[in-house]
């Protein structure tokens, strides 16, 4: 038997492989980003970035409609943007199996909020299941399938950070053989759902429920642990892990399916305790059925209901007591945020802004991070695409001189997943701000996928590049400039014409991402500091390059120095300093 | 039975190449055997965040998190980040710390203050301290991007495994390319 270390999302790749996936399509987001990028690997499978996570799920249902199977994989906050086609795909059911893989992200390590899919499973009465570990990821990947084709249900598939981004062991197996060549059927009782034809389909909905709910209490994947028999811990997904850590004698009822439970085994099991926790992250999701079945559990009232669990919270909780650590500091420890990476595009624009003392209602992506000083250039950020729709709303209620404050800021792969519309209605409904268009021809922030404005596809075929000053253009908007950010004069310049235009402006900042996969960028020699002619100015330090370090002097008020390691020599930094003290060095 | 576990924590700069170092470190332990997992943040730690890497092995392993307090191994690709994961180490463990300053831009903005003499605060704490000039070492072995290599050779001689394993890995997983130097590095490393 095969093994490799592979991480929760390589392993829901690698089980779709085995389960003989044909389609794959997701759009981008922590941490479910790799579940994609690893399905280029298996030729058997066809994986594309959708625009955004409703086209995603879109494409997988037409392909399972088609009877091949079909995976869709998004973060957390995408099922809000899919969760239109998947309520009524609750309806339809399948053909070919269809699982949506959704990530989620207790702790926030990379999200706008910490919201729990499994809520969901349960809105929208579809099976969830959730792994403790890559083997699991692997296997119930494989099992949804089925489970998918056998109750004619798309199937969700969570996990956590934990989960996603952890490495263990797995055995591989072979790819599946035998399933049905894809076919063009027409069924409309089933595949059209409008009022007289989905009203036939809830019920059958609310059977499927019932019989799944019987026919898990008898699958391996809910499976019941004992040990000592004193204390019984009901627990799902990475919760299980640190229960075992923290309660290596107590019986565990370990769930794999988390939605529906399976109610007869939960009775039974729980029967034999007098002492029953409920550990899960996030939300009382089990622990509130459970309690609805008349059964008395020890949950959320012991654990946090907010951030993610670890061995150390699960035994801290239990006993009530801190833990303590055998060392602790004795002074204030600096913070070390994420910042824009030197060379980053973004950087000269949210330095114009805050010079223009713009209002920037902001969006997602690596520029979130002009919020934080010293750029300090973002006032708003609530989901993907809501800068311009902000932008709107502001200026209708701001004097005409505050309303030349506001500028909308969004990210090429932003403004194409849910931005345009936005944009839209500004021109529709005659707003007045502006918005800056962030075209480094990336999907950054999650790691440099590809987008409908790259040029390239997952795969890495050539592809048609979006033109978004057409597009702009096209929804009617007049004013469209194209600026080179590492211009910093140039850009300023613009950026200030265009704020003070009464009407809908759209201006591209224009300039690859450093990191791009696909004919990246070019580091440039490394600049340096004369230290001579440097006055402590601290000008260029607002440009929160990290390659900038500050060091003491003689004199006392500092010098800036230049870190050759980090530096790619973009020259913001010679551009923004008046007394010429930045060059390349000569050795 | 006792199930002996091992921690190992990597700790350092988004940026730093911790992470193809905890790659090739847990690739070393499933060759040899074991049952490995590993655990860390992508996303906004990456640039130029904190970023902490777990590593647990053993006969089983369950959480892929190391239980506060309890890692047996430290390594530091920075001072600060080294400093900063100190109560995560068990009384008694070992820390091997990179010689390296990488200031964090409240540091730089005059906002907050590096710690001072950190090196001397570690060794006070946890004796089997050792001190590794990974960029010195580095630029020795032909590139002064292969400190991560460096870090991990220093690494391996607290690891009780084979040396054809980690050779074995290294050949597999770095690119042709950087491969000698990043052999080089790791001899160094090792050698310390
Ligand atoms: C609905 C939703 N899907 C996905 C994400 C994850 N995500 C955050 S920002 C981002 C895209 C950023 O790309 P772009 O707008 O091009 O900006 P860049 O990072 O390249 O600067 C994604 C996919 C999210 N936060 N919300």
């Amino acid at each position: 038997m095969k093994r490799a270390i592979l991480s929760g999302n390589e392993a829901i790749a690698r089980g779709a492989y085995e389960a003989g996936v044909r389609v794959a399509s997701a759009y981008p987001g922590t941490p479910s980003t790799e579940i994609l990028e690893n399905m280029v690997q298996y030729p058997t499978i066809d994986a594309s970035w959708a625009p955004n996570e409703k086209v995603a799920l879109e494409v997988g249902i037409g392909a399972s409609f088609g009877d091949g199977r079909a995976l869709v994989a998004m973060k957390h906050v995408g099922v809000n943007v899919a969760a239109d086609p998947l309520f009524t795909l609750s309806y339809t059911g399948v053909k070919g199996g269809l699982v949506l893989a959704v990530a989620d992200d207790p702790e926030l390590h990379s999200s706008q909020n910490e919201q729990d899919s499994r809520n969901y499973a349960k809105f929208a009465k579809i099976p969830m299941f959730e792994p403790a570990d890559s083997q699991e990821a692997l296997t119930f990947t494989r099992i949804a399938f089925e489970t998918s084709e056998q109750f004619d249900t798309p199937v969700m598939l969570r996990t956590t950070t934990r989960i996603s981004h952890s490495k263990s062991v797995v055995s591989l197996q072979e790819q599946v053989t035998g399933l049905p060549e894809p076919s063009l059927e027409k069924n409309p009782a089933k595949f059209v759902m409008l009022p007289s034809n989905a009203r036939k389909r809830h019920p059958l909905v609310e059977e499927r429920l019932l019989k799944m709910e019987e026919w898990a209490c008898q699958q391996p994947f809910n499976r019941v642990e004992k040990v000592a028999g004193k204390i019984g811990v009901i627990t799902a997904g990475v919760s299980y892990q640190y229960a075992r850590e923290a309660l290596p004698d107590a019986d565990i009822l370990k769930l794999g399916l988390v939605y529906p439970l399976p109610k007869q085994l939960i009775r039974d099991f729980a029967a034999n305790y007098d002492t029953l926790y409920v550990i899960e992250e996030l939300d009382l999701f089990i622990e509130e059925q459970v309690r609805a079945m008349g059964i008395e559990v020890k949950g959320k009232e012991v654990f946090s209901i907010c951030g993610e669990l670890t061995p150390g919270r699960v035994e801290q909780s239990l006993s009530g007591k801190p833990s303590e650590a055998y060392f602790s500091h004795s002074e204030p420890l600096p913070s070390r945020p994420p910042s824009m990476c030197p060379g980053c595009p973004h950087r000269s624009v949210f330095h114009s802004l805050n010079r223009l003392k713009a209002f920037v209602t902001g969006d997602i992506g690596c520029y979130t991070l002009g919020f934080m000083e010293p750029l300090a250039a973002m006032d708003t950020c609530i989901c993907m695409g809501a800068s311009i729709g902000n932008a709107t709303g502001l200026s209708k209620l701001l004097s005409a001189e505050n309303q030349r404050k506001v500028v909308a800021v969004i990210g090429d792969s932003t403004f194409l997943h849910t931005g345009i519309n936005g944009l839209m209605d500004m021109v529709y409904n005659s707003s007045a701000s502006t918005v800056v268009i962030l075209d480094n021809r990336i999907t950054a922030m999650t790691g440099r996928q590809e987008n409908p404005a790259s040029g390239y596809t997952l795969m890495g075929a050539d592809s048609y590049r979006i033109d978004l000053e057409q597009l702009c253009r096209a929804v009617g908007v007049k004013h469209v400039q194209v600026v080179d950010p590492y211009k910093v004069e140039a850009t300023r310049k613009v950026l200030k014409q265009e704020m003070e235009r009464a009407e809908v402006s759209v201006v591209i900042a224009r300039r690859a991402c450093m990191l791009v996969k696909r004919d990246p960028v070019a580091r440039k020699p490394a600049f340096t500091v004369d230290s001579d002619r440097c006055t402590g100015c601290r000008a260029c330090l607002k440009l929160g390059c990290p390659a900038i370090e500050w060091r003491s002097s003689a004199a006392g008020k500092g010098v800036a120095h230049i870190n050759g390691l980090f530096c790619v020599g973009c020259g913001l930094c010679q551009q923004v300093c008046s007394f010429d003290a930045m060059g390349v060095s000569n050795d | 039975m006792t199930n002996q576990v091992t921690n190992i924590l990597i700790s350092g700069v988004g940026g730093q190449g911790i992470l193809l170092a905890s790659e090739i470190l847990s690739e070393v332990l499933m060759l040899a055997g074991f049952d490995v997992k590993k655990n860390e943040i992508h996303g906004m730690s990456q640039r130029g965040g904190s970023v902490v890497s777990h590593i647990r092995y053993g006969k089983k392993v369950y959480s892929s998190i190391i239980p506060e307090g309890q890692a047996d191994v430290l390594l530091g690709f920075e001072l600060l980040e080294t400093y900063r994961c100190l109560p995560l180490v068990r009384q008694g463990g070992s820390v091997l710390t990179n010689n390296l300053q990488i200031f964090p831009p409240p540091v730089t903005l005059g906002k907050e203050t590096y710690p001072e003499d950190i090196p001397a605060k570690i060794s006070a704490a946890f004796p089997d301290t050792t001190l590794v000039d990974g960029l010195r070492l580095a630029a020795e072995a032909g590139n002064p991007r292969t400190v991560n290599t460096v870090l991990l050779g220093a690494l391996s001689k607290r690891v009780d495994i084979d040396d054809t394993c980690w050779q074995q890995t290294l050949q597999k997983m770095v690119p042709k390319k950087y491969l000698e130097e990043n052999i080089k590095a790791f001899n160094l490393g090792r050698s310390l």
